[in-house]
């Protein structure tokens, strides 16, 4: 694989925010519609993922403003785009044709720049997202035994997404924001399906998300148990995103790094959200926060998440330049 | 092969489980089990979910580190009953901490297990019985779902029983799983068949002994692979005979163990230790285990005849807990989760108190709040707060029918509670927790669901007539949704309080943006826990006022103490603020000498001389019912209730003047003062060189505009070198003797209306006695004003000379002072009065204060001081500067 040749010479940076790059856009309802679903029956706002159909260009324009700010990888734009995620805009038949289009624009631009500049890598992540449902915790305390999603809907749902990506261009697959490890088990298992009936092999990154100051999932694992659930099937490498800035995700992407022999990705929060939800971690404050990272060799991919701009993720990328990549193979066992 | 090269086998469930060559043995419990605990089965059958959980409990507080559950039942729908009790069990963060063995002999019943659970688990289990290509197959789709597999020693030929089978078996597996499914070997654990001994048939002698070797044999040659087994198998023919059974168990195990069985399924309760096994009786078992003597069975069946089998002491260190008082029972209960004693504890607290809503405000919101408080600092997390509601809601379940059965009238709910996510959000995990637990407090709850436009809220909040209304939100544009609700909530009037929650939710973003826009109360909770609290206090009569007006207190502190950090708030240093402090005149003033000094007391005082003073525009305001007394008797929306209300008041008042239900003293005094710095010193006598008592006050700190002085109370003393004679007074009255009693009197008869009544009208009593006095030492026992004429309605504006400031209060918000007021005037010892740790006076319908004569002393609020007159003030204290900042918190500047 090539990317695990990029991975083994030097620290790989991943993008920033979607949502905050696309909030600054204020787009109204008209805007998410387009002529296309002018009709539609549910509000539109909000649906993000859309704008890859309705605002290509948008969307295009930010995977470059990452691209010109130094990520070697972007993110399709595709973190809800699952029948279950789309449920809320009652648009559950787009869910391929989301993915498809998302990765498609994405690898566009990606060609782009590796003619423009042929000498640096870049890849096009899928972004798998954890769905607003959790299939191991029941959504209503009067009935712990409820599931309001089950595995075998989640993997249904999950390999028309992985097959809309994989059409569509993607390089890699990045399931992420993982708060239920039995969501991500399910993204897990369509993937490997998708893998050995297409007869293709296509790196797989995990992400989760450390909730709070307890150090666990939403789910409630923690970091170890997290990562022995996620040993089952190969990928390229683990890590955790989101929830916290880079300061307060640090010790458990250490954890992480210290045990694991795979590839340790971060793309931490722009800070906590402030008293308003606002993220006002400063490019130049992130970028020493995450230098910590690099002094302690704890990453091979590092990016940004909520509140991340390409502002952020050019002194990332300028940082990341100087040390040199984590070493997993040094790691013999636990 | 060598120790660094094995593998460890890693498992998980909320927690990780490593299993490498330096782990000790690893039990599995084996009590949620149809095929071997006929209880557990009963209780599947029946469906007793919650009592089969507690099985499980156990397990885990007895040590078991893998939990194995197995449905293998004919009369139960395996796949059915596998996934509703994993599922429950992964509800019980305890229980699911630890990782699952999924038990089944039926392939669907192992893959339903594993769609339900989110750690690696383990396969229980598969072999080659049915052929390579349905093993093939099997290994591969576990490997899919991630989890580990216990392989039994069982091909198409049958079960091994020798050990050359056993080894050939487990071979054969290996080689398949690693070489054609590319199984990690160290995911791969055998169960090498543990059968009985002693059973008579010379076939069976050596089963104990090809277990041992086959393990060896494992370990050695086939890498990374773990060996398990099922102990109590060994003992079967011993059954009946505990004794026996747990020896043979121990010495099972021990000889396992070293030979590299490195898990196990064992029930504990039925394990003797190794060394505490009697040596005979240890050497006929391993005689029989070892086959070290042709007549070892027979030696060991006469020696076990007369082995009394003792029943075990169940290993019950865990259950300590029982063993504690009511109120750590329910807290352990709540934060525990576990519901099995809760109705019994409920009972005997509800024996205990004096109405069963106490239990629910008292212990169990207690333990509720410990639950908050823990999540807080994220030392419990969400599934465990979610175990918590769900046993409280056991409890208020419980007591429901008390509840009802000591209600006047039908009413069902303690209040309706509309929650909703608003528009644009569709996150509802925290919502629907607070909802329930609302709902398990007694609360109706009107759900609206997620992304609900703010129109349909405040229409069906109308509609329904609601009491609070719950707004949640995750994502940060909810948040400006929640100002554009409250400001309309606030455009059309409508004054139902507001709760904030939410990730992205936060105090500040409530205090300053949200609760500005409305006149109503908007108040931040962000767990379900805090939620109860929140709403209980919304919701009763007698809180809801002060409640509401505390939060607007506090939150108009935050805010400002938020805004203070952007703004240019300056505040003066200590030394600028004396420097600017309010100087009046004294050459121009002569204090008026008190025409009584010391301290006076007043016992029995008759209650009908303070009726003329009640303020009644409070005891309205107690009850709900906002507007100026008397208008509010002709109000258009609430005159009616009013009158109602106070010809109540007025019926009970002269009941208990006539039947003398309260008594009314007094204690207070003059004394000779002079201020000194911010001090007050009260003197012993009229020579002023013995000092009684000191007064401490504080002094604002706050920038003033141009000529505005920052004020202490000692101002409005003449100072020391003034050498004017100057004098200050206190006081305490108190007219609840008697209240409490009364109240709990009506209480007793579920006449709650009554009983609050007696305790609003003694505080009106209280306070119109504080109006009394003043007046009374206005115009004769001090006397500086006795040509003084007022009527009260002028009282009540307080439009006359001098000030009566109370400790707590905004000019002297220091509640230490109350201790130096206690001591001056002896309050206890002459009225009994008392001040609680906290400060607060009991009975509670008292009120002490200061009197002040001048005609400038005024009423004024101290505001925010800073950390240099907090150190003066500690050190004039006497008392740390850690304990004065505790004191004076709420008046802190953060630096």
């Amino acid at each position: 694989m090539i990317i695990e040749k990029d991975l083994e010479k030097r620290i790989l940076v991943l993008d920033g925010a979607m949502g905050t790059m696309i909030q600054n856009h204020n787009l109204e309802e008209a805007d998410f519609r387009g002529e296309r679903f002018l009709d539609h029956p549910a509000i539109l706002k909000g649906n993000n993922d859309l704008l890859s159909i309705t605002q290509p260009e948008i969307i295009k324009g930010i995977h470059r403003d990452y691209f010109d700010a130094g990520a070697d990888i972007v993110e399709t734009n595709t973190f809800s785009s699952t029948s279950v995620g789309m449920a809320d805009y009652e648009m559950e038949p787009l869910a391929y044709e989301l993915n498809y289009e998302s990765a498609k624009i994405a690898k566009e631009v990606s060609q782009e720049y590796l003619e423009k500049t042929p000498d640096q890598a870049r890849y096009v992540a899928g972004s798998i997202g954890p769905t607003n449902k959790t299939a191991s915790m029941s959504p209503d305390v009067n009935d712990p035994g409820y599931r309001a999603i089950t595995f075998d809907a989640l993997v249904t749902s999950y390999r028309e997404q992985i097959n809309g990506l994989v059409d569509g261009g993607a390089d890699l697959l990045l399931v992420e924001t993982i708060f239920d490890t039995l969501n991500a088990k399910a993204a897990l298992y369509a993937i490997n399906e998708i893998k050995e009936e297409r007869q293709i092999d296509i790196p797989v990154m995990v992400s989760g998300t450390i909730t709070d100051a307890s150090g666990r999932t939403l789910s409630g694992q923690t970091v170890e148990a997290f990562r022995i659930s996620m040993s089952h099937i190969p990928i390229l490498s683990i890590g955790f995103n989101c929830a916290l800035g880079a300061d307060q995700l640090l010790p458990y992407v250490k954890r992480l790094a210290n045990q694991s022999d795979l590839f340790v990705s971060a793309h931490p929060n722009a800070g906590l959200p402030n008293a308003f939800g606002a993220y006002d971690q400063s490019p130049e404050e992130m970028q020493t926060l995450i230098e910590d990272y690099l002094k302690q060799n704890a990453v091979n991919i590092i990016g940004g998440c909520c509140g991340t701009t390409p502002d952020h993720i050019r002194l990332i990328a300028e940082v990341a330049k100087k040390y040199t990549p984590r070493n997993p193979k040094q790691l013999s066992n636990v | 092969m060598s120790k660094q090269e094995r593998k460890p086998l890693l498992l998980s469930g909320l927690e990780p489980l490593v299993i490498s060559e330096t782990t000790n043995f690893v039990n599995i419990g084996e009590r949620t089990n149809v095929t071997g605990s006929r209880k557990f089965l009963r209780l599947i059958e029946n469906k007793k979910y919650n009592e089969a959980i507690e099985v499980a409990r156990e397990q885990v507080l007895g040590g078991a580190q893998i939990i194995d559950v197995n449905m293998d039942e004919g009369m139960i729908d395996g796949v059915e009953a596998m996934t509703t009790f994993l599922n429950l069990m992964a509800a019980e963060p305890d229980i699911a901490r630890i990782p699952v063995m999924i038990d089944s002999s039926k392939w669907e019943i192992i893959e339903a297990g594993l769609k339900v659970a989110q750690g690696k688990s383990v396969v229980n289990s598969i072999s080659l019985k049915e052929g390579e290509a349905n093993f093939v197959a099997q290994a591969k789709t576990i490997k899919k779902y991630g989890a580990a597999v216990i392989v039994m020693a069982f091909d198409e030929d049958g079960q091994a029983d020798s050990l050359e089978r056993r080894i050939e078996i487990c071979e054969r597996s290996y080689d398949v799983l690693v070489e054609k499914v590319n199984f990690a070997p160290e995911d791969i654990i055998f169960d090498p068949n543990i059968f009985p001994v002693a059973t008579g048939m010379e076939e069976h002698r050596e089963n104990a002994l090809d277990f041992f070797n086959a393990t060896k044999w494992i370990r050695e040659n086939l890498p990374h692979a773990s060996v398990s087994g099922g102990v109590s198998n060994v003992s079967f023919s011993f059954r009946g005979n505990n004794t026996v059974r747990e020896a043979m168990h121990a010495s099972f195990l021990y000889h396992a163990i070293q030979h590299g069985m490195n898990m196990g399924i064992v029930n504990p309760s039925m394990l003797e230790v190794y060394d505490e096994v009697p040596k005979e009786l240890m050497e006929h078992v391993e005689d029989v285990l070892l086959d070290r003597r042709e007549d070892a069975t027979e030696r060991l069946l006469e020696y076990a005849e007369n082995v009394v089998s003792v029943k075990k002491e169940g290993k019950k260190e865990d259950d300590a807990w029982r063993e504690e008082d009511l109120k750590s029972r329910i807290t352990h209960a709540l934060i525990k989760g576990i519901d099995a004693f809760i109705e019994e504890d409920t009972e005997e607290a509800r024996k205990e108190a004096n109405r069963p809503i106490e239990v629910i405000e008292g212990p169990l919101m207690d333990g509720m709040n410990v639950v908050g408080d823990l999540f807080g600092a994220g030392k419990m997390f969400l599934p465990q707060v979610v175990k918590s509601a769900r046993v409280m809601k056991k409890a208020v379940a419980y007591l429901q029918p008390f509840i009802e059965a000591e209600k006047n009238e039908g009413a069902q709910f303690a209040g309706k509670v509309l929650m909703a996510t608003v528009k644009g959000d569709v996150h509802d995990i925290g919502k629907n927790i607070v909802s329930v637990v609302l709902a398990c407090n007694n609360y109706e709850i009107i759900d609206l669901g997620v992304m609900v436009p703010p129109e349909v809220i405040i229409q069906r909040a109308v509609e329904e007539q609601v009491d609070i209304i719950g707004l949640s939100g995750l994502i940060t544009p909810s948040l400006d949704e929640m100002v554009y609700l409250a400001k309309e909530l606030d455009r059309q009037n409508i004054k139902i309080p507001v709760l904030i929650g939410g990730a992205t939710t936060s105090k500040a973003h409530t205090a300053v943006k949200i609760a500005p826009v409305s006149q109503g109360p908007v108040i931040h909770v962000n767990d379900a826990s805090r939620a109860v609290a929140v709403v209980s206090n919304l919701l009763q009569k007698d809180k809801k006022e002060p409640y509401i007006l505390k939060i607007r207190e506090e939150y108009e502190v935050f805010k400002e103490k938020f805004l203070e950090r952007t703004s240019s708030k300056t505040y003066l240093t200590y030394e600028l603020a004396q420097q600017n402090a309010l100087s009046l005149d004294w050459n121009q003033f002569t204090p008026t000498k008190p025409k009584v000094q010391g301290g006076i007391t007043l016992n029995n005082f008759p209650l009908e001389e303070l009726v003329p003073f009640i303020d009644w525009s409070p005891f309205f305001r107690s009850w709900d019912l906002h507007g100026k007394y008397p208008d509010i008797l002709t109000d258009n929306v609430v005159g009616e209730q009013a009158q109602s209300l106070f010809a109540d008041a007025k019926n009970m008042l002269s009941q208990l003047v006539e039947e003398k239900w309260l008594t009314a003293k007094a204690r207070f005094g003059i004394f000779p003062a002079n201020s000194h710095g911010d001090d007050v010193e009260v003197y012993a006598n009229e020579d002023r060189e013995s000092v009684q008592a000191t007064w401490l006050t504080l002094r604002q700190q706050l920038k003033k505009t141009k000529d505005q002085p920052n004020i202490a109370l000692s101002d409005f003393i003449a100072p020391k070198t003034t050498g004017v004679a100057d004098y200050i007074g206190a006081f305490c009255v108190c007219t609840g003797f008697g209240t409490a009693e009364r109240a709990k009197a009506f209480e007793e008869e579920n006449d709650d209306y009554n009983s609050i009544m007696i305790k609003a009208l003694a505080d009106r009593l209280a306070e119109a006695f504080a109006e009394y006095l003043h007046l009374k030492v206005r115009k004769e026992y001090w006397g500086y004003a006795s040509d003084e004429k007022l009527i009260n309605e002028e009282l009540i504006k307080e439009s006359y000379k001098g000030i009566r400031p109370a400790p707590g209060y905004p000019a002297c918000p220091d509640h230490l002072e109350k201790k130096t007021l206690w001591e001056l005037l002896k309050v206890e010892e002459e009225i009994g009065v008392q001040l609680t740790e906290s400060l607060a006076m009991w009975p509670a319908a008292a009120v002490s204060g200061y009197y002040f004569a001048h005609p400038d002393a005024r009423y004024f609020g101290l505001g925010k001081i800073k950390e240099d007159q907090l150190l003066s003030y500690s050190k004039r204290r006497k008392i740390s500067l850690d304990e004065a900042r505790k004191w004076l918190n709420p008046n802190l500047i953060e630096d």
